[in-house]
């Protein structure tokens, strides 16, 4: 019974399927992508108050959070409790790295990547066998043991967490705060490019075909396990990358912070309230969520902030579960 | 004095893990029953141990206000259940995603409330007996964790007893089983599963007290409860509530065993271990039956 329904809606044709022609939208991303850079290195060398840094790396960080927790829990259907493992595994290894061989941001970030891109690539192997919740919960315990784990090194500082003092930055870009701003803008444009290949490319397919119906998937072809591992690669490499600046933008690191709940709930909260069938969605969802979060840690207190989002979670998920853009879609249905 | 630190470790875990039994019976009801992953579950169960403490403030024994805190637990689960009812299961088929992010959201908005209503500060009651201890040779059993410990098999053993000779108990495992079959022997199973449901809510309360009849506890001590609960209803195998307990102890004891001879503060990652081994290795528990 269950099996023959699952085919049923994977077989039912999807409504927004439009014949994506990657030509000319690349060249118009790509274009956009390279004009957001920029207007951040601007940024740099026009705005003197360096608070201005401090709130956008955080929205920032925000769009490549969301953006890789997206690639496996919007479009494979996995949802991940446990972005924070991977953010906090992506964290420590560039700490680790600046303490023992004071290396630098270029090095930090591609060695987060391969950490997190292992840590994805381990949990999809233990979860293999189960499916949906199991491997929600999978995640959970994923962050609670690398919790445990940080909080046993001693020479990661254990619970105390520990304070390092980042190289000295290029002299173009004006300041410390400055130049992480621009790594993370750049890995935030990095990790868009990256979602935004996967959806239009045969990969997304597969993934799209994962969520609607594993099972289904697997009878017609699609390799569900070479797909899976991958999600979780790829997702867990993007997340950890997120994670490598903050050391060099804090100077101090602690597990508390880096495995705490605000973040693992931004990460579901703000592609769902976005979107979380497309790139755009995660982006929306976390500037909106993320400046208001800005706006609302100084003139309200951090609980009633985390009571607001969890309120606007169960909102969307009972009134809108494809977010913003899925209302948008709605209405322009209605329209017609 | 290896001998002795041994068997009080032992002795300890079992305790223990019999109060994790007694944390994860609503969600072995929800969970391995209804297959409805409520991992608000641990939240209840510390909005139980609040409601406790707030009684044991004005004098009553915590069982005491726990037994009549059942009512109101089971009406909020009846409610709770209709809610998700009608967002998800009038739709058709369930999206688990979306369910599990409701119910995250829900076990966030059940801390913070209680965070803003009572402060980061620990909740604890006052009982004559915690600080006294029954020894027995080498084993020392403090009261504060044989009580708890105690209430586990007792509500497991009436819900199993519920669940095998009453008409709504085997209606609830009928549910399980065959939602459809159900139906068509005239028995609408929306009130079956909203019933089991209320069930479970109420069972947080008790668990509630055990838990803070053990120790302070704080808004989000359900944190760290969500993996030990899950972790044991899935290596006690999905809705198998002798499993239960037996899940639950070994859960404990290696807990302590861990706790004792290697640091406690390794102990968090013991139940998530097996957990996760249990999903890699044996995904229908021990006394599960595969599906």
């Amino acid at each position: 019974m269950t099996a023959k329904a699952s085919v049923m809606t994977a077989a039912s044709p999807r409504p927004r399927a439009p014949a994506r022609l990657p030509g000319n939208r690349t060249l118009l991303f790509t274009l956009g992508a390279l004009a957001v850079l920029a207007l951040g290195g601007v940024m740099t060398q026009t705005l003197a108050n360096p608070y201005v840094f401090f709130a956008a790396f955080v929205i920032v960080q925000s769009v490549a959070l969301a953006t890789g927790w997206n690639v496996l829990g919007g479009y494979a259907g996995y949802i991940n409790f446990g972005a924070t493992a991977f953010y906090g595994a992506g964290a420590y290894t560039a700490a680790f790295l600046l303490k023992a061989f004071d290396a630098s941001i270029f090095l930090c970030l591609p060695a987060a990547a391969l950490v997190g891109g292992g840590l994805g690539l381990m949990m999809g192997y233990m979860t293999l066998r189960v499916q949906g919740v199991y491997f929600a919960i999978g995640t959970i315990a994923l962050v609670v043991m690398a919790h445990t784990l940080v909080l046993n090194i001693d020479y990661l500082g254990g619970a105390s967490g520990m304070a390092l003092m980042a190289p000295e930055p290029p002299a173009w870009t004006g300041g410390q705060v400055q130049f992480v701003f621009l790594v993370m803008l750049g890995i935030a444009v990095l990790a868009v490019a990256c979602a935004r290949w996967i959806e239009i490319s045969w990969v997304g397919r597969g993934f799209r075909a994962l969520r609607a119906s594993e099972e289904a998937a697997e009878c017609a072809g699609v390799p569900t396990f070479k797909l899976k591992l991958s999600a979780c690669a790829i997702s867990g490499a993007i997340l950890a990358m997120t994670g490598a600046p903050l050391i060099f933008y804090a100077s101090f690191i602690e597990p508390e912070t880096v495995f705490g709940l605000a973040l693992a709930l931004n990460a579901i909260a703000m592609p769902l309230i976005g979107g979380k069938r497309s790139w755009p969605g995660p982006i929306i969802g976390a500037v909106l969520l993320g400046s208001v979060q800005q706006a609302a840690t100084i003139t309200i207190s951090s609980e009633l902030n985390i009571l607001l989002v969890g309120v606007v979670l169960i909102g969307f998920v009972a009134a809108a579960p494809d977010g913003i853009l899925g209302l948008i879609d709605t209405l322009r249905k209605g329209r017609r | 004095m290896f001998l002795d630190q041994f068997v009080n470790a032992i002795g300890t875990g079992v305790m223990l893990g019999s109060i994790y039994a007694a944390l994860a019976l609503g969600l072995a009801v929800t969970f391995g029953l209804l297959h409805i992953p409520n991992i608000a579950h641990p939240a209840f169960v510390v909005a139980g141990a609040y409601v406790v403490a707030v009684g044991n403030s004005y004098g009553f024994d915590p069982l005491l206000v726990a037994v009549v805190a059942l009512v109101p637990f089971y009406v909020a689960g009846l409610a709770f259940y209709e809610f998700y009812a009608r967002l998800f299961e009038r739709r058709g088929a369930a999206d688990t995603m979306n369910a599990l992010t409701l119910f995250f959201g829900v076990s966030l908005v059940v801390e913070t409330a209680l965070l803003m209503k009572f402060g980061t500060n620990q909740q604890s009651v006052n009982v004559a007996y915690v600080g006294q201890s029954l020894v027995i040779g080498l084993l020392s059993l403090p009261y504060r964790l044989l009580v708890p410990a105690l209430l586990a098999p007792v509500m497991i053993g009436l819900l199993w007893v519920y669940l095998h000779f009453t008409h709504a108990g085997i209606a609830i495992r009928a549910v399980a089983h065959d939602e459809r079959a159900l139906s068509v022997s005239g028995i609408d199973p929306r009130w079956i599963k909203r019933h089991a449901f209320g069930i479970a809510a109420a069972t947080a309360v008790i668990a509630g007290a055990a838990l803070i009849i053990v120790g302070p506890v704080d808004p989000f001590g359900g944190r760290l409860m969500i993996g030990r609960a899950f972790a044991v209803v899935v290596l006690a195998g999905m809705g198998s509530l002798p499993g239960t307990i037996a899940a639950g102890i070994l859960i404990g004891v290696s807990e302590s065993l861990v706790a004792a001879f290697a640091s406690p503060s390794w102990a968090p990652a013991v139940a998530f271990s097996i957990l996760l081994a249990t999903l890699a290795l044996r995904p229908a528990g021990l006394f599960g039956v595969r599906r």
